[in-house]
């Protein structure tokens, strides 16, 4: 009997011959579960697996017609209804609460311009990634510190016209701040002028020794009290160091496999920042940059990138929440959301307002707006749609309604 | 049921025209009474009866019909001045400022609106895209402009005082623009320009939304009703109908009098409020029209507008006959396809049947038997369309003897009928699902257990809907694609919905235990159950024939099923010791043979995906599993009964012992917490990153006292009985869970509102009892005590405020996720899967190329995966070629 055994390239080059009728995903296991027995594989073998493949396949194949857009609906809203509102439960210690569940499943879905907690994890290249002490100092650099994350206290005095600082030397010595540098960049606002910097060491109430440093400024002659006031606020919010939005940078340790390394988890998000900054900022790996910030992803990266953006959000939303749904449903409500090129929301302001079907925009919400609205426009519902069909009492044009098939009676 | 032949191809909509308005009017409405002193209707009022009739006893004056045939007529109410429409007050304001004042051209030069009419004219489809974009900045810019391009004049501001009313802002000060000015102003713009600003002039001219001309609607759109008293009480649109009358009548007699302008304008501004209010009541800025009652009326746009509005609730969703409603029961002896009826609803709810030479004898005999007696038939549908109504028949032989081929008879449903069971929520197409109508004495409808968690459905009181498919075509497809074992692998992720629950698995988890031996009654009585034909030999011959528990499963099992997974008893060890497991929870199945394991809710339970269940479905089709479904899991349930099952309080009884260990574990777990917060008000507790102080502390108190029930939980879980049932029913994952069994055997633990210990009610302290500040835990809602013990007063209060908690957060999360799931499906429900593969959009746009990336669809894939790849290789090389 001729028993011709494979090999590993021939295997490859077997499976490279079906790329065309089959999908990627399925070739890859499918080369990845035979390489593992390869050695006991007949080629007679190989391809009947393959032929086996390919007819279970063509059986798994969506039928046209199917409704995917209704199923897909049903699959992420009805585990909605299982979901908690609010995450109660503390997985170990969290240092950052994140919106979670059912209220971050809404905003994404909506479109929101912003998320409640935005969020990034910023990822380390391969010669930080080990060194906690680099990192810190990576999180040190990055995060956003104004004069307000230094300042002990800030006081007017409306009667000489000056503003007092004080400022927190240990603070400052944590954020690796020196007195210059603040200095410097009080002067590079339009603020007042400089008048005095006191250093002094006083005695706290536990009778430990603190040193202050008092920056007198004097504001310009002839100010009204209330200009003092905003120029207060101004002071406060002056950046000293680091990229802004980033409130709070915690450095988060990961063991793997006996490996323990690195990333920065980041409160508040500010995708172009970093990147534009990356030459100061070495040992960030820029390709692997988190925020959970979409409209922010299709800005800097584009839509393509706010789409894979939105599964991911939306998956991992459902996983937390220990809900199984199949990210082809997910994958359709984000292409549906992103296909013109922009996010758009779902519902009034997005996908439901921009429909062509005047009933069905009427059907869902605002319903006199729109029916005035095209009858002073003149325009033409043409039915092509669900609701539309529902509401004058056809078939719908989906499904099985699709089909346009008549028999022809007492034909020859 | 005829299949309509015509179709509604597009819809248009438009304004119309005051001429259109006297064309369709059958008369001029000029009378603000109804009735006349006799109680007939005054021929010019608004409820004349050349409007339609809604009296049985009367004849449309119009078309000469009756109440059903008569379709009810317009008429219309000449107005003595012009008044403006409310609706379009928005675009008629624009309109105003972004045409001149004098010669109404657009504001925009010429050449501009040239260059838009030529793309409109020679690239009709891109202007269809490009439409709505173009003309926001058309009429921005036009807004914008000081002076007409076209005639040169200086433009005046115009300003809109809500609701209706416009002013123009000239030297000498603000001055009025009546509609009537209005109307002209808008007469004077041209279509060409009109057509600029996206107004299609064919449908809708722009004067038309000033109305001079107001249509009256039919009386068959605004029935009075007789109350009991005799009294008639009027719909909401004709009072306002007769205000508007009213007030316009004596408008007119005014104007015709010469009356002053203030006089007239005060009426003027009179009608305006009415005909606003007519249309819409509530425009802010004006009170609603109030009933005599205090009422506020619901007028034309709050009939089309929300929930109870026409387009969602009449148009959107309809009532329809042929349905039933009732409570749900269980049955375990039904096929998961089928739905018992109780025999009062099937001698109501009717499947029509067309005479054939096959069934007329059988259809005569059912006549006979008439409406009341069950299975009969109510009507008869004979071929010219008249029905016959079998309750009114005097000698339903004779009607019988007359029928003939083509007749209709529409019998009562019977056993095999189709029906489409419903229970709402309706979140998921499995919860509208097809079964087979058995017809059953009582009054509830039943259906197998196996489907409720798909429908969601208990019967601690539920109701469900059935509905009976008329047509040939609605049975066939509810056939073939609803059918309860249609919907058996969910799309939502490729895994069986529909399975065991409760009893199911732990019958199943009890007679696949090892040391279940069964006598050969026994398994005869089981097997005959599932109608299993080969007996097996027994496992032990002697003393006696023994059969095991795990054999009667494998006969249930489909030959060639080769099968391993890990029980839901699995414990997690470390490393996994596979056959020589000690809670036996690694499952082995080979070739159809139990090999080793328990069965339980990984391997039968309704929505586990790879589970035994989902690899029976997926290996050997719908129908085993469906036979499985019906059969294997019949013997499960019976199981229990043999082997009896109850709960008792020697379930979560601990030993004297254990109980006080658990006492000092506790106590420990406070002290530990009392010295936490010595350690915070020393001022010696490290700050976690990221959060304050007082954060930190409640953080770590949190972590002590959580580790504490759990500790407490394990070693309760290990000194419970080993015959313990509840804890059976919680390894077997059939009902309840550690937690359950910790709360009831050890302790309660930590009650939390919003995710933090309790506090709140009184200053500083949960309740009274405490003192102010108090941070230990029994002060924040530590509940020391097990359920079996009893709560003391005050954990029974801190339990009830953690309880109360969970049932608001149920109450508000149902709406937003109701809220949420609606707007996916209006955004998403036009989608679907054309020919070529391609997923698109009702308007033919592409959202994706090919669904899902792989075009597979998920209800079809084996969890997620397009195909399962070992099982294929296993299929094509024997199981012997993986190993």
């Amino acid at each position: 009997m001729k028993t011709k055994k494979m090999s590993l390239e021939d295997l490859k080059k077997k499976l490279e011959e079906y790329s065309a009728e089959l999908p990627k995903s399925v070739i890859a296991r499918l080369e990845e579960k035979l390489s593992e027995i390869v050695d006991r594989l007949k080629v007679s073998d190989v391809e009947k697996i393959i032929n086996e493949v390919i007819k279970q396949y063509r059986e798994a194949l969506i039928e046209p017609g199917e409704a995917v857009g209704t199923i897909s609906a049903q699959s992420i809203g009805e585990p909605g209804t299982q979901m908690t509102l609010r995450t109660f439960h503390f997985a170990g210690v969290r240092e950052l609460n994140v919106t979670l569940g059912l209220p971050r499943l809404i905003e994404i879905l909506d479109a929101k311009r912003a998320p409640s907690t935005p969020l990034m994890r910023i990822e380390l290249d391969e010669k930080t990634k080990y060194d906690k002490a680099k990192a810190e100092e990576l999180a040190r650099k990055i995060q956003h510190v104004t004069i307000e994350n230094v300042t002990s206290s800030i006081s007017i005095d409306f009667g000489q016209q000056i503003i007092l600082l004080q400022l927190d030397e240990e603070l400052m010595r944590d954020k690796r701040l020196t007195l210059d540098m603040v200095i410097n960049a009080l002067s590079k606002h339009k603020i007042g002028v400089i008048e005095s910097v006191i250093e002094r060491v006083e005695e706290t109430s536990e009778g430990k020794k603190k040193k202050i440093i008092e920056i007198t400024i004097a504001m310009p002659e002839g100010i009204e009290a209330t200009k003092l006031v905003k120029l207060r606020q101004k002071i406060l919010s002056i950046k000293l160091k680091g990229i802004k939005g980033l409130k709070r940078v915690v450095v988060k340790e990961v063991s793997k496999e006996g490996e323990t390394y690195y990333y920065l988890e980041v409160e508040g998000s500010n995708l172009q920042g970093i990147l534009n900054n990356l030459d100061e900022l070495e040992g960030i790996d820029p390709t692997r940059i988190m925020t959970n910030n979409i409209h922010e992803i299709a800005a800097v990266l584009g839509i393509e990138a706010a789409r894979t953006a939105i599964i991911n959000e939306v998956m991992s939303v459902l996983r937390e929440q220990g809900l199984d749904v199949d990210i082809r449903h997910v994958m359709l409500v984000a292409d549906l959301m992103t296909m013109t090129g922009k996010v758009r929301q779902i519902g009034r302001h997005g996908i439901s307002g921009e429909k062509a079907s005047v009933l069905a925009r009427a059907a869902f919400e605002v319903t006199t707006k729109h029916l005035l609205e095209a009858s002073a426009r003149g325009e033409e519902d043409p039915l092509a749609g669900v609701i539309e069909n529902v509401v004058v009492g056809q078939l719908i044009p989906i499904g099985s309604g699709m089909v346009e098939l008549r028999i022809k009676r007492g034909g020859e | 049921m005829l299949i309509p032949q015509k179709k509604v191809k597009a819809i248009s909509f438009g304004l119309l025209s005051p001429d259109v308005i006297r064309k369709i009017s059958v008369g001029s409405i000029i009378t603000p009474d109804t009735y006349e002193e006799d109680g007939t209707p005054i021929d010019t009022g608004p409820m004349s009866l050349r409007l339609g009739t809604i009296d049985p006893t009367q004849k449309c004056k119009t078309c000469g019909n009756r109440v059903g045939q008569c379709p009810g007529h317009f008429g219309h109410i000449e107005l003595a001045k012009p008044v403006i429409h409310v609706g379009f007050v928005k675009i008629i304001y624009q309109l105003l400022q972004a045409t001149c004042c004098k010669c109404g051209r657009l504001l925009l030069p010429q050449k501009e609106i040239d260059k838009i009419r030529r793309l409109m004219k020679e690239r009709p489809r891109i202007w269809a895209i490009i439409k709505s974009k173009v003309v926001t900045k058309v009429l921005k810019k036009a807004m914008k402009a000081m002076e007409c391009p076209h005639c040169g004049e200086k433009q005046i501001k115009v300003r809109l005082e809500r609701p209706t009313t416009f002013y123009e802002r000239t030297k000498s000060g603000e001055r009025r623009i009546t509609p009537d000015i209005v109307r002209a102003r808008l007469e004077k713009i041209p279509d060409e320009d009109y057509e600029v600003m996206g107004f299609n002039p064919k449908t809708s001219r722009p004067e038309w939304m000033v109305l001079t001309v107001l249509l009256v609607p039919p009386v068959t759109v605004r029935p009075s009703i007789t109350l009991e008293s005799g009294l008639r009480s009027e719909d909401d649109l004709t009072h306002k109908i007769v205000d508007i009358i009213r007030i316009n009548e004596r408008l007119k007699e005014q104007i015709d009098m010469g009356a002053p302008m203030a006089i007239i304008e005060e009426l003027w501004d009179l009608l305006q409020y009415h005909v606003t209010t007519y249309f819409d009541n509530e425009v802010s800025g004006i009170p609603p029209a109030r009933h005599r009652s205090g009422r506020v009326l619901r007028t034309l746009a709050q009939r089309l507008k929300g929930k109870e509005g026409r387009f969602r609730s009449s148009l959107s969703g309809k009532r329809v006959d042929f349905s039933a409603r009732t409570v749900i029961s269980p049955d375990p002896n039904l096929s998961i396809n089928e739905v018992g009826v109780p025999i009062e609803i099937a001698k109501i709810l009717t499947v029509p049947e067309k005479v054939t030479p096959w069934n007329i004898d059988e259809l005569r005999e059912l006549i006979i038997r008439g409406p009341y007696e069950y299975p009969g038939a109510n009507y008869i549908v004979r071929p010219d369309g008249r029905r016959i109504d079998l309750r009114y028949v005097k000698d339903r032989k004779a009607v019988a003897e007359t029928l003939t081929f083509g007749y209709i008879v529409e019998r009562h449903v019977r056993n095999g009928d189709i029906a489409l069971f419903n229970r709402q929520p309706s979140l998921h197409r499995m919860s509208i699902m097809a079964h087979k109508v058995k017809v059953l004495p009582y009054k509830t409808f039943r259906l197998n257990l196996c489907v409720c968690p798909p429908y969601n459905a208990d019967f601690d009181g539920d109701e469900m809907n059935l509905h009976i498919p008329q047509s040939e075509e609605a049975r066939a497809e509810a056939m073939t694609l609803m059918l309860v074992e249609q919907q058996i692998l969910s799309p939502r992720y490729g895994g069986p919905i529909i399975g065991g629950t409760q009893d199911y698995i732990l019958g199943a988890y009890l007679l696949s235990q090892k040391n279940t031996l069964l006598t050969k009654e026994e398994v005869q009585r089981l097997l005959f159950l599932a109608d299993v034909a080969d007996f097996p030999e027994p496992a032990i011959l002697k003393p006696k024939r023994l059969w095991t528990g795990k054999q009667v499963i494998s006969a249930l099992l489909p030959k060639g099923l080769n099968y391993t997974l890990r029980a839901s008893a699995c414990r997690k060890c470390g490393e996994c010791k596979k056959f020589e497991c000690p809670y036996d929870a690694y499952v082995v199945v080979a070739n159809g043979e139990l090999v080793a394991g328990v069965i339980d809710k990984k391997s039968i339970g309704a929505g586990e995906p790879e589970s035994l269940l989902h690899r029976i479905i997926k290996d050997f089709g719908i129908n085993v599993g469906s036979w499985f479904l019906d059969h294997a899991f019949k013997v499960f349930l019976n199981y229990t009964f043999l082997h009896g099952f109850t709960m008792n309080l020697d379930d979560v009884l601990l030993p004297l012992e254990v109980l006080q260990e658990i006492q000092k574990r506790l106590r420990e777990a406070e002290a530990k917490v009392w010295e936490l917060i010595e350690k915070y008000k020393r001022g010696e507790l490290e700050q976690m990153p990221g959060k304050t102080l007082e954060e930190t502390l409640e953080t770590l108190i949190h972590e002590v006292l959580s580790n504490a029930r759990d500790n407490v939980g394990k070693m309760a879980a290990n000194y419970l009985k080993a015959s313990s049932q509840a804890l059976m029913m919680a390894r077997s994952g059939s009902r309840g869970s550690m937690l359950n069994l910790t709360q009831m055997a050890a302790t309660v633990g930590q009650q939390t509102v919003r995710g933090e210990r309790i506090l709140r009610g009184y200053f500083e302290r949960a309740l009274p009892h405490f003192k102010k500040g108090d941070l230990g835990a029994a002060a924040r809602g530590f509940v020391y005590s097990s359920f079996k013990r009893g709560l003391t007063p005050i954990e029974f209060f801190f339990h009830a405020m953690g309880g109360r908690e969970g049932l608001v957060d149920t109450a508000v999360r149902t709406s937003q996720s109701g809220y949420m799931q609606r707007r996916l499906i209006n955004a998403l429900q036009d989608l679907h899967v054309e020919y070529d593969g391609t997923v698109r959009t009702a308007d033919n746009r592409i959202v994706q190329l090919n669904y899902g990336e792989d075009g597979v669809d998920p209800s079809k894939s084996d969890h997620g995966k397009a195909v399962n790849i070992d099982k294929t290789i296993e299929k094509v090389l024997g199981v012997a070629a993986l190993k």
